[in-house]
């Protein structure tokens, strides 16, 4: 595998675009937030040759800085690109995540970059502005009118005289477009759609199922050699020495390597470097310390330094409640989870003469750039980072952290590393979603109305995305002597707008600043504060990050105060919300779940399995994306074990592009919920996680009774296009747990959902209802 | 170090390495296969499997010198992106993958499970796959596969 330049890549395609100015590097400042939400980089994202390339056999070349994860934008930005060039799809070849030939677009993350959210803006807009500029090449090539012409499969026609064509290879050979991105070029609307909107099957996908898909472990490079990782033994330990001698046994080694509280090994084989890194003495001093996992939450509520987010506040939250017919509180837990991915994460790199190449499985390849510079002290432009696909990620797993390690391990020895870490390593190495506690407490009127919402979190954070110049916000940077972010003393500020990013807003609420209401729903009596506390771990972005924890407090705390009034949870949402488009998909679900509209718990039957339905919804981040789930499941009385027999997803993310990626988001999201709200959770003793494997981290595997997931798409033109990776996956947990309530009485207030909890949850409402009965 | 014979996709190979090495390194590194893939090292989520005369094993955990002369199918053993094995057509066909990191472990025991029986319930198909993870969760997809696989087998 080499790396071509773009220039050569072009050559090799038959592209005629080529020269553009590799200027020297600008500061990775982001510009034009506004119509194009790129990067300033060396592959200039204002010019529309640094995203589109037709070469001189009409095939269309796309430069994007959205990768593909698993997750389908692969597909639906070929689509995108198809679509508005109005090629066939076979003809678009899409350059993916490359800092040497792809414009800077930062991180390809779900909520963003979602198969259907890459419409409005880049590359869309990209492809756009060469269809019109195409459009005015052949109307000067064939004397004709722009008005007149018309495009098919690549090639222009002018309506008066079908002899006049021309294809788009025939008009860009030997130039290039050498213009701005168009902020005007006109869009199609997804009425005039002919590739876009389908769907389509996935491009990698006939090469995936038959192993001839490259993924970053499958790279190979001459001379390549093997390196490991020796993390800490206890979380946060210095480093004191290594015994180089101890290791000197094992044929092969070729470098013992140490960064400040880094080390790995280097060795000729994969199995040598994993034998070395076990069997290498290390010295370690410290760390440890952490605090008892049973004690955790009540800590996370009093450490220091907070920081402190007023989201809304009506300033009247004390009084309503104080005048309310009744007043509910409860608190919600929320555990740290993995990202988990099932492959541990891989990256080769061949750092020499001042030079690196890092194949990486990153979400962000600008970002990962700057980081291993400032890691091997290179600059930026030095770095040449290219994007090779990893298992899944679902956010920060140790993409980014492989990266840096196999960029140490290389630059020590100044031969390609490959590194692959353990099964261990992923779950001690990865950044784990936040851990959350959430109090809240609603006032009820004598109407069963609620009048007044109040939501206090705390929820704890160390590190993040290594973003351009923090690579201590991830392991290897960190130990490698990089600061991490930290969470400092900052109170509450006044709130100037209303934002629900996050989602700590429940949609109940009306979201009221200033005269202007932001929010879904009608509660206009809301104090919503969040506080962020330092984390003993890692912490980073996880599918849904924090809006799966909040909407698990939101939504089942609705539920609690709608089996508190004896109302419909269904009904009982509708007359809080306001916003159309949730309004529209708690309805859908329900219609197709067949919702049987009564108050929760359900009679109690007789007989150990007992089975309910559970309704959940959200406005994903306020306004990126609707949806609403419908659980039904069966609880086990005696065992505390929980079957979900089905789900069903009502799913609003504006117009669809491809129906079928869609759908298989949708499904995968709500299983991954299903398993996360069931079984996942980070353990840890005294010195550090302990759960490392498969045996220690409950995923389900695919031989569980797997549920019917059915979905229903609202399909929505003329609106913008929202997110849909991290939408389903949000209301799950939520939504079993409504469910586990219908069927039993049993509020479970705590993820995971383990047998074990349900079990003492059943025991102790038990021992509730004899001590009330009369 | 010695030299192991093992014929790989109906291709002989010796290698000269530590009869101690797993397979899968042999496999991955050596043959520079792409199907067998790392996920635990520990035998626990089926990444790695290949068939090693006629049954599925765990090549993250098998030392090589354990299979010496033996017969290995890895998922790219199967069939092409011209030509694919039909149980690759049928995940195709149901577009059941989303990373597509799990494949092997999915698609090898499910064929190896329909192959000896015709005729899999879904608690024959749930055994089959009780240790085999799929991360992005495309089960319901996988399990439609795995069952148009069995029918379209029937006569």
């Amino acid at each position: 595998m080499s790396a071509l330049s773009r220039r050569e890549f072009l050559q090799a395609t038959g592209a005629l675009i080529v020269s553009y100015s590799s200027a020297s590097i600008l500061a990775p400042l982001a510009w034009g937030q506004g119509p194009f939400d790129t990067h300033a980089s060396h592959v200039d994202p204002r010019q529309l040759d640094s995203w589109i390339a037709v070469a001189a056999d009409g095939t269309v070349t796309a430069y994007t800085g959205k990768c593909e994860l698993g997750q389908g934008m692969l597909t639906a930005q070929s689509q995108l690109v198809a679509e508005e060039l109005s090629v066939p799809l076979e003809r678009v070849r899409l350059i993916q995540c490359d800092t040497d030939l792809c414009p800077d677009q930062g991180t390809t993350s779900g909520s963003q970059s979602s198969p259907v959210n890459f419409n409005d803006r880049n590359l869309a807009q990209a492809a756009a502005t060469a269809r019109e500029a195409l459009l005015g090449l052949a109307a000067t090539r064939l004397g004709a009118s722009v008005a007149e012409l018309t495009i098919a499969d690549g090639t222009i026609t002018a309506a008066s005289d079908k002899t006049k064509r021309v294809t788009y290879g025939e008009l860009v050979a030997g130039r290039k477009f050498n213009l701005p991105l168009s902020t005007t070029a006109r869009r199609k609307s997804a009425g005039e759609w002919k590739v876009l909107g389908k769907p389509v099957m996935r491009l990698d996908m006939a090469a995936m199922v038959t192993a001839q898909f490259e993924y970053v472990h499958n790279v190979h490079l001459p001379g390549m050699l093997h390196g490991r990782v020796v993390r800490p033994p206890r979380l946060g330990a210095t480093l004191i020495d290594v015994d180089e001698s101890s290791v000197r046994d094992i044929a092969g080694v070729v470098k013992v390597v140490t960064r400040k509280n880094f080390v790995g090994v280097v060795a000729e084989r994969q199995s040598q470097a994993a034998q070395a890194a076990q069997q290498l003495r290390v010295r370690w001093s410290g760390g440890g310390n952490l605090p008892p996992q049973n004690e955790f939450y009540a800590r996370l509520r009093s450490l220091k330094p907070s920081r402190d987010t007023l989201v809304v506040d009506s300033k009247d939250v004390d009084a309503k409640l104080a005048q309310a017919t009744s007043v509910i509180k409860s608190t919600y837990l929320h555990p740290y989870q993995a990202h988990a991915s099932i492959g541990a994460s891989c990256a080769v790199a061949d750092v020499r003469d001042g030079k690196a190449t890092v194949w990486s499985p990153t979400q962000s390849v600008y970002p990962t750039r700057s980081g291993v510079a400032m890691l091997l002290g290179l600059p930026p432009e030095s770095v040449h980072v290219i994007f090779t696909r990893g298992s899944g990620c679902y956010g920060l797993n140790a993409a980014d952290t492989v990266s840096y390690d196999a960029a140490l391990l290389s630059h020590a020895v100044s031969r390609p590393v490959r590194v692959q870490l353990t099964r261990k390593d992923e779950f001690i190495s990865e950044s784990y979603g936040h851990a959350y506690v959430i109090d809240q407490r609603i006032g009820i009127d004598r109407e069963g109305t609620i009048v007044a919402w109040d939501y206090e979190a705390w929820w704890s954070s160390l590190g993040f995305r290594p973003g351009y110049d923090k690579p201590g916000n991830v392991i290897t940077g960190f130990l490698a002597g990089f600061e991490s972010e930290r969470v400092t003393a900052q109170p509450a500020a006044e709130v100037a707008t209303f934002q629900n990013r996050i989602n700590p807003a429940p949609s109940y609420v009306a979201g009221c600043v200033g005269g202007k209401c932001g929010g879904a729903g009608k509660v206009r009596s809301e104090r919503v504060i969040a506080h962020t506390v330092p984390s003993p771990f890692f912490t980073g972005p996880l599918r849904a990050p924090s809006r799966v924890q909040n909407t698990f407090a939101h939504e089942s705390f609705m539920d609690e105060a709608a089996a508190h009034v004896k109302a419909d949870p269904v009904a009982y949402r509708l007359r809080h919300l306001r916003d159309e488009r949730l309004i529209e998909v708690v309805k859908q679900a329900a219609k197709t779940a067949g919702w049987d509209a009564r108050p929760s718990p359900r009679r109690i039957t007789r007989g150990s399995v007992a089975s309910g339905r559970g309704i959940a919804c959200v406005a994903y981040s306020g306004d990126n994306g609707y949806v609403a789930t419908v659980a039904e499941v069966e609880v086990d009385r005696t065992t505390g074990h929980v079957r979900v027999k089905r789900f069903v997803v009502a799913h609003d993310c504006g117009p669809i592009s491809n129906p079928d990626g869609l759908k298989n988001q949708i499904e995968g999201g709500t299983l991954q919920g299903m398993s996360r709200a069931l079984g996942e959770e980070v353990t840890w003793d005294a010195e550090n996680v302990t759960s490392i494997d498969w045996g220690t981290y409950n995923s389900l595997p695919l031989g569980f009774e797997v549920p019917v997931v059915e979905s229903v798409l609202v399909n929505r033109a003329g609106v913008p296009a929202t997110g849909a990776g991290e939408t389903a996956i949000t209301v799950v947990a939520a939504a079993i747990g409504n469910a586990i309530f219908d069927a039993t009485g049993a509020r479970i207030r705590e993820v995971p959902f383990t047998a074990e909890r349900i079990k003492a949850a059943l025991i102790t409402k038990k021992h509730r209802l004899a001590a009330y009965a009369p | 170090m010695s030299s192991i014979n093992l014929t790989v996709n109906g291709h002989a190979h010796a290698v000269d390495v530590d009869p101690a090495t797993p397979l899968l390194y042999v496999l991955s590194d050596d043959l520079q296969l792409r199907g067998p893939k790392f996920g635990c090292g520990l035998g626990q989520c089926g990444a790695c499997t290949v068939i090693a005369n006629g049954r599925t094993i765990r090549s993250c955990v098998t030392p090589i010198g354990t299979v010496k002369g033996a017969e290995i199918t890895t998922l790219e053993g199967l069939g092409s992106v011209d030509r694919p094995h039909p149980i690759q057509q049928a995940f195709i066909d149901e577009q059941a993958a989303q990373c597509g990191f799990c494949l092997s472990g999915v698609i090898l025991e499910a064929k190896a499970l329909v192959d000896s029986n015709p005729n899999p319930s879904d608690r024959d198909i749930q055994q089959a796959l009780s240790n085999v993870l799929c991360r992005c969760f495309v089960h319901t997809r996988m399990l439609r596969a795995i069952k148009r696989y069995a029918r379209e087998k029937r006569p």
